[in-house]
């Protein structure tokens, strides 16, 4: 008998998600839909003029990603709820929190990054310059695996429930605020030709804390939420 | 490790659910090469009782002890032995059969054969293995879903209504699995609303509610 090896699971377990995310597209393309809308709606619906939008423009594009990260949160365990695949997850023998974050990693290789792709498109869109965009990619870049990490915890606890929605988005929100405070804030100041590196530090430090933490927290949720 | 202490072992079991409480004082030793076959009507906390015995629900009191040690202090070890078959039995929907498989031997430390074989085994038809399984009835889900415990071969088996949706064939078919189980030395903790057929195995049955 092959002894059970966690890297082999570990690595089925992200594919198996990531596939799963690609057979049912019309799922993936609803957030990113959604981000790229409400950020191209803007410089419609306001006065068009540059130096305006140059000011609101990480704020916008950052409130819409993170709208778009909520919106996609929901998926992250509900299919494997609803169809047993949760429960077959907590009987293996391995660590719980470890199987979480290759979960909460293919949940981030199809709902954030493709955030991160399309952004710098929608940054042009709002006359941000070079420099900011490359900031905006850099902040994205560590602030969305940074929402996938802390909203995993609030679907863990919610996933039981048959209508989570809405106070998930009570759980949530409020630990998003930090993320949505420091990245803006460096993309502003890039925008500005002002340093970043406090706030580009502060992100760094907060995705490094969840990385460790929620799946953690992450895991006791499931427990909770399966017992 | 010696096989023969590889038992399960409950004590003065009780759940509780809802301020009701569904069952006390549930016990039994299942060895190797027993089945365990759990009766009671609807509602009596039979599926509770099962995921108790896998280490997913906590008992109110009592506890479940494989090879002499509680499941709780070395849940890895147990894992490793342990096969749960639920009303929902983890297939995705999207996945072929032979993707569910081959995710579930990734996941299992699989074993005992390719899912090919394995899919043969529970006579699931050739051409069904390709297609994803939401397009497959729930016989031949149910059949993919049994393939699995020939896949990952583990001591302990825990099937929740192993026979639902099954045909008669289907309902054979399960039958001797769990006899070729018991006979390679295994145990099976199986729930049944129909009288089980189970020729030569030493079966236990326990009544709740």
């Amino acid at each position: 008998m092959n002894q059970p090896s966690l890297a082999r699971a570990w690595s089925a377990l992200l594919k198996r998600d990531v596939m799963l995310a690609l057979r049912q597209r019309g799922q993936l393309a609803n957030p990113l839909l959604f981000f790229v809308l409400v950020v191209a709606l803007f410089p419609l619906g306001m006065n068009p003029d540059p130096g305006l939008l140059r000011s609101i423009g990480p704020g916008v594009i950052w409130v819409g990603a993170l709208l778009a990260a909520m919106l996609a949160l929901e998926s992250m365990f509900r299919s494997d709820f609803d169809d047993g695949a949760l429960e077959q997850m907590l009987l293996t023998p391995y660590p719980l929190p470890l199987l979480v974050l290759a979960k909460v990693t293919a949940h981030w290789l199809v709902t954030g990054v493709p955030l991160l792709l399309v952004s710098p498109l929608l940054a042009l869109l709002l006359h941000l310059d070079g420099e900011a965009i490359l900031i905006l990619l850099a902040t994205l870049a560590l602030g969305t695996p940074l929402l996938s990490l802390i909203g995993a915890i609030g679907v863990a606890l919610t996933v039981g429930l048959r209508r989570g929605g809405v106070l998930l988005s009570l759980l949530v929100l409020p630990l998003y605020v930090p993320v949505l405070i420091f990245a803006a804030g460096a993309v502003g100041n890039a925008a500005a030709g002002m340093a970043v590196t406090g706030q580009m530090a502060f992100l760094g430090a907060l995705l490094a804390l969840a990385t460790a933490l929620a799946p953690l927290a992450t895991a006791a949720a499931l427990r909770i939420s399966l017992d | 490790m010696n096989t023969a202490a590889m038992d399960l072992s409950v004590e003065g079991l009780a759940c509780r659910r809802a301020g009701r409480t569904l069952f006390r004082d549930v016990a039994f030793t299942l060895r190797s090469g027993e089945v365990l076959q759990i009766e009671g009507h609807n509602g009596s906390g039979k599926t509770t009782l099962l995921r108790i015995l896998c280490g997913l629900t906590r008992p109110a009191e009592g506890r479940v002890c494989w090879a002499g040690e509680d499941i709780r202090d070395n849940y890895a070890a147990y894992a490793t032995h342990l096969s749960y078959v639920g009303h929902h039995a983890g297939i995705k929907e999207e996945l072929t059969p032979l993707e569910n498989l081959a995710f579930a031997a990734a996941l299992g430390g699989a074993g005992g054969g390719s899912p090919e074989q394995a899919l043969q085994r529970v006579g699931l038809p050739f051409e069904c293995e390709e297609l994803p399984c939401r397009k497959l009835s729930a016989g031949q889900r149910r059949r993919v879903a049994l393939a699995r415990l020939l896949l990952v071969s583990s001591r302990l088996w825990v099937l929740d209504e192993p026979f639902t949706a099954l045909d008669v064939a289907g309902r054979a078919l399960v039958e001797t699995l769990l006899r070729e189980h018991a006979a390679q030395g295994g145990m099976a903790v199986v729930t049944s609303h129909h009288a089980v057929d189970l020729e030569g195995c030493t079966v236990q049955q326990l009544h709740l509610g």
